[in-house]
């Protein structure tokens, strides 16, 4: 009994190191452990064995079992592991192929880089306002220090649709609007489309976009002008921008500026990109004259204040190197796309 | 405003590197557009004297002349001119040499002999018989002896074609910086240089001016001051070399000595002069009047002007002979017969000279300058000037005395120097003498804590005016930057938040956003076949477009849409998916603003287009705006829609939309000839029933039971009828409906359809029973026969 117990041993052995189908495993294991098993069936002739036999050869058949199962197992992994590793193999996929994209919409340009400028601003406290394009004369310049004559004030550039309303030339009209409904402390930004006569081409378009900042409270100075205006195009154009504020007039601030930035191009040499000049002009600003101030109802001896205009069209060519501004309402895909 | 820096230098020292005078100069608010060194494109062409000149062998009209250039031997050069003497100083190209518009000069052969260079004419040097009225233009430029006649030197300095010119944009608020002394008062201040200016002391040659004119002003108002001189035995001729090199330099055309002169003055001081002939006065007494009804003028450049009555001009008891403030008639200019004649030295309302420049169409070296208001006490020193200048050239006898009609009353303007105020105001600390100097260097005087402000600078008017003189004197770069302080909160407003949300949703589902214009032409309302009688062609029109196709502001943004659409299509891109955030302008009351109405407009084309994809943008959209309960209306008389595909969108019974395939005559009027679907939604209505609130609802603890429908109905039965029904009769167990099948054709009689939907019924808080949701689908059967539909078993 006991070699037949061996010979099961190594029978089962043999047949599970031959077998590479983990179907045959089932089989093997039926034929050697199930009820109609080899070991079974010898099992079973236990009876005829003497007690002083019975329990090494029932020990004998135990380790024979626990073997047996052991090494189905051990087999089974392996089979199993080995199958794994086939299909997966065969699944193989070629990754360089293109994935199965899902088309998104792009952002127009002008809005890309207005949203960004929004949230620079709601950052540094600033409320975002809007108002009317078709404006009140009023508005647009004599609440502005332009009354009527002012030389300024060259009616050829300025679309009229009756003599006291006109398409804003100037996002400045939300300064007075503000002011009228809003009291001290100030700080908002109107971004909007204006206006003016200019004929199309890659420079010049009838309406284009300007962003107007105010910030008006007690004690503001032009070193905060100076100061904001400063931290804001260094977001915009990156730390290493070398901003200069230049003296310039607009008649509702005084002292007024514009603010250059050194061209990227040539680092204030004079290149083409920057007409030779070294600068490039961003935006214009000023600290707001008393008389606006007056003309809102805010007292000038109380309170300051500064106000800013940036060029939306001109910042985003520049962030682009776009070189025609025509493309941004033509709208054509092609470009749209790109951002 | 272009200045010759020789000029400048009678009045400030500067001897700077051009870069870094127009630098400092910008920096100090006279901000420069550019600079040019005159004749810096000649190069390598000296005076030279011809020395001999012989005819060519081979050529009847070249001359073959030798030519001393200051080298050791003369050089050969040919030339084609027949005005050349021997003995003659002319410009010389040598060899390798570079004229105007980049010509370069080599020796080379005419006609078998060597030419070693070229003679040039004035025109090969850049320059007009103006520049030089001795010279002849069709041949080669004779130098006279206003140039340096000695052989070699450089040509640039030989004939004074080697100053400076330095371009000025000059703001609308500094009409003193429109001139020479303006500049060198600037230039004074931002160096820290002396300014130099003199008086001009005008001998005379004895005589009472009121022996020869009188003047009488009748409006006071719009002629703030009149003044006149008058010189006698005028030689009328040209103006000196170093008159007309200046004058060139700074962009006039020098014409005689007498109108030279004017233009000098205006140049030096700001001052626009003008001279005529005394013997054009009639009863030689000018009147300063308002022009009459149609009164006419012809003006210097020969064009007859209509006047009007608000328009001033000077005059005489007949007619007009001048603009007042923008230009002379041509019956009282200066001709070679002048014997006599009038400066006349004036200064006009600005916005007066403005108007009437505008109304004329004529807009002058002198009308630019008045229409930014002069100061009335230039007045007698630009017609000094000139009167100096007229003795000083030895072309005439200024007669004694001057008249003088001023009505100018206006008091200096007066602020006090408040200096902590102005250090608070300029975030510096400087100590009040240090603005005091500022202010001295731009020859504002402060007298007892008053800043007075000269009558050159009408400009000051208040502190902050004067904080902006001390602020650039100083220098802008020179005040610090400090950050702003105290709180503030910013954020977007609600109708910021839902502008932001249509944007990302929009983009998320594949459109691409775009910006047009908002004003078009009324022709596109034809396009998109609005009726003649709609409302909407009632549109806010621009009295001065550029042209009729941004005549009007849109009431409707379709054809701005369509246009893209239009544009892509014929451009060759195969679809598109498009939106916009469109601005439409409908008009209120005359001389009220119009009503800015944002409009969401989506549109699209492309193979994978249809009007279910539309619709299915629009589904997306309202869905994450939260705007709920809307009903897709059918719409067969909309013009510019396919009568067959277009739905009003309704909002509790209100229209807030339109969608649908855009009819194809429309589209063919914009040049598609594909289908194209378009939606358009009111900003408005859609944000007043939006809402952000997220409510959660727990998830499901019962099984659900589904059930399908099958219904054959007539063919213009709209689904929305069919699912009323089922909705009707389910209520709020009914989790899901989905329409899966809509079947035409073989075992459906014609006329009809078979539509199938499939319904997801749970209840919350218990499981639906057989019998429940049986009777729900018996009631939903008969609910559907009633409305003539068949249910297939």
């Amino acid at each position: 009994m006991k070699s037949a117990l061996e010979a099961i041993r190594a029978a089962a052995h043999e047949q599970l190191q031959n077998t590479a189908d983990l179907k045959d495993l089932e089989e093997i294991r039926i034929k050697f452990l199930g009820k109609k098993g080899e070991l079974t069936a010898i099992l079973k002739q236990m009876g005829k064995l003497t007690p002083e036999e019975r329990p090494v050869m029932g020990q004998l058949a135990n380790e024979v079992r626990a073997f047996i199962e052991e090494e189905l197992a051990t087999r089974q992994k392996a089979l199993q592991e080995a199958a794994t590793k086939e299909k997966l193999r065969q699944e193989t996929l070629d990754v360089t192929m293109p994935g199965k994209t899902r088309s998104l919409g792009h952002k127009h340009p002008l809005t890309l880089v207005l949203d960004e400028v929004k949230e620079i601003f709601i950052g540094m406290g600033f409320d975002i306002v809007q108002g009317p394009e078709v404006e009140l004369d009023y508005y647009n310049f004599e609440a502005l220090n332009l009354p009527k004559d002012h030389p300024a004030r060259d009616t050829q550039d300025t679309f009229y649709i009756t003599d006291n309303i006109l398409l804003r030339t100037q996002t400045s009209p939300m300064q007075v609007r503000t002011m009228e409904q809003r009291k001290p402390p100030l700080r908002i930004i109107a971004p909007g489309r204006v206006y003016r006569s200019d004929a199309v081409d890659a420079t010049h378009s009838p309406v284009f976009h300007q962003i107007e900042g105010l910030v008006v409270d007690k004690g503001i100075t032009m070193a905060d002008l100076k100061g904001c205006l400063e931290a804001i195009v260094k977001r915009l154009y990156g730390q290493d921008a070398v901003v200069r504020f230049r003296p310039h007039h607009f008649p509702f601030t005084e002292p007024s500026a514009e603010v250059d930035i050194q061209c990227f191009g040539c680092h204030g040499e004079g290149c083409r990109l920057c007409k030779g000049e070294g600068w490039i002009e961003i935006l214009g600003c000023g600290m707001v004259h008393p008389k606006v101030l007056s003309n809102c109802g805010i007292d000038p001896e109380v309170y300051s204040g500064f106000a800013f205009g940036i060029g939306l069209e001109r910042l985003v060519m520049g962030r682009y190197s776009i070189d025609d501004l025509r493309l941004f309402y033509e709208n054509d895909l092609r470009f749209l796309e790109q951002f | 405003m272009d200045l010759s820096m020789r000029w400048l230098k009678d009045y400030v020292d500067v001897d700077l590197p051009p870069r870094a005078f127009c630098e400092g100069m910008t920096m100090s608010g006279s901000k420069v557009e550019g600079y040019e060194m005159e004749g810096a494109e000649i190069s390598n062409v000296v005076v030279g004297q011809v020395l001999e000149m012989e005819r060519h062998p081979d050529s009847d009209h070249l001359w073959v002349c030798k030519v001393d250039v200051g080298g050791e031997a003369p050089i050969q050069i040919i030339t084609g001119a027949q005005n050349v003497h021997v003995g003659d100083y002319v410009p010389a190209a040598l060899h390798n040499s570079t004229l105007p518009g980049g010509v370069k000069i080599k020796k080379g052969k005419l006609r078998g002999l060597e030419s070693n260079g070229m003679l040039c004419s004035l025109g090969e040097l850049g320059l007009t018989k103006h520049d030089f009225p001795y010279a002849i233009e069709d041949g080669i430029f004779i130098l006279g002896e206003d140039c340096t006649l000695v052989p070699g030197t450089p040509i640039c300095p030989a004939i004074g074609l080697d100053d400076m010119k330095v371009e000025f944009e000059i703001t609308s608020n500094r009409p003193d910086c429109l001139s020479i002394i303006g500049l060198a008062r600037e230039a004074a201040a931002t160096f820290d240089r002396p300014l130099k200016v003199e008086a001009p002391v005008v001998k005379g040659c004895g005589g009472d001016i009121h022996d020869y004119l009188s003047v009488e002003v009748l409006n006071g108002e719009l002629c703030q001051r009149y003044m006149a001189g008058v010189v006698k035995n005028v030689k009328i001729g040209p103006s000196p070399r170093w008159m007309r090199e200046r004058l060139r330099a700074c962009g006039v055309r020098p014409i005689s000595n007498i109108v030279d002169i004017t233009n000098y003055v205006m140049l030096e001081y700001g001052q626009p002069m003008h001279a005529f002939d005394l013997e054009n006065v009639r009863d030689h007494k000018i009147i300063v009047r308002n022009a009459k009804e149609g009164e006419t003028i012809v003006t210097l450049d020969d064009v007859e002007r209509k006047l009007s009555p608000e328009m001033l001009v000077i005059g005489d008891s007949t007619a007009p002979s001048a603009i007042a403030g923008v230009m002379g008639s041509e019956m009282s200019g200066i001709n070679d017969n002048t014997h006599t004649i009038v400066f006349e030295s004036a200064c006009f309302k600005g916005s007066s000279v403005r108007l009437t420049a505008k109304k004329v169409g004529l807009r002058t070296e002198a009308s630019a300058r008045y229409e930014k208001g002069l100061d009335p006490n230039t007045c007698p020193i630009a017609l000094a000037r000139a009167c100096q200048l007229v003795e000083q050239l030895g072309i005439g006898e200024v007669v004694g005395g001057v008249i003088d009609v001023n009505n100018n009353t206006k008091e200096p303007v007066k602020i006090p120097l408040d200096a902590g105020w102005m250090n608070r105001f300029l975030g510096i600390d400087i100590p009040e003498s240090q603005m005091v100097e500022i202010l001295r260097k731009l020859e504002i005087p402060v007298e007892n804590g008053m800043v007075i402000a000269p009558s050159f600078r009408a400009d000051l008017e208040s502190k902050a005016d004067v904080a902006e003189e001390i602020a650039r004197i100083y220098g802008y770069n020179n005040i610090p930057t400090t950050s702003l302080t105290g709180l503030a909160e910013g954020s977007y407003t609600p109708r910021q938040q839902f502008d932001r949300k249509i944007h990302s949703t929009l983009l998320a589902l594949g459109l691409s956003e775009i910006i047009t214009y908002s004003f078009i032409s009324p022709r596109l309302y034809d396009k998109i076949l609005m009726p003649a009688d709609s409302p909407l062609r009632n549109s806010v029109t621009i009295r001065n477009p550029l042209g009729e196709d941004t005549s009007i502001m849109r009431t409707t943004a379709l054809p701005s849409m369509l246009d893209i659409l239009a544009r892509n299509y014929n451009n060759r891109n195969p679809q598109a998916r498009l939106y916009e955030i469109a601005t439409e302008y409908l008009p209120t009351q005359p001389d009220q603003l119009p009503v800015e109405k944002p409009d969401v407009v989506l549109g699209m084309y492309g193979k994978e287009e249809d009007f279910f994809t539309l619709k299915g943008a629009v589904e997306n959209l309202l869905s994450q705006l939260g705007v709920s309960g809307c009903e897709y209306v059918p719409c067969k008389d909309e013009p510019a829609y396919h009568p067959g595909r277009c739905a009003k969108l309704v909002l509790n019974g209100k229209e807030v939309g339109i969608l649908g395939e855009i009819h194809p005559q429309a589209a063919s009027n914009f040049g598609i000839d594909t289908r194209v679907y378009v939606a358009q939604l009111d900003g408005d209505a859609l944000f007043e029933a939006h809402s952000t609130e997220k409510k959660y609802h727990p998830l499901p603890k019962f099984p659900a039971s589904t059930r399908d429908v099958a219904v054959t109905c007539d063919e213009e039965l709209p689904v929305a009828e069919i699912e009323k029904v089922i909705r009707a009769n389910t209520g709020r167990l009914l989790e899901k409906l989905e329409l899966f099948d809509v079947y035409r054709g073989s075992q459906i009689p014609q006329g009809k359809k078979s539509v199938a939907y499939s319904l997801v019924l749970r209840a919350a808080d218990r499981t639906l029973t057989v019998e429940e949701c049986d009777r729900m689908m018996n009631n939903i059967f008969s609910g559907l026969e009633s409305i003539g539909g068949e249910i297939r078993k």
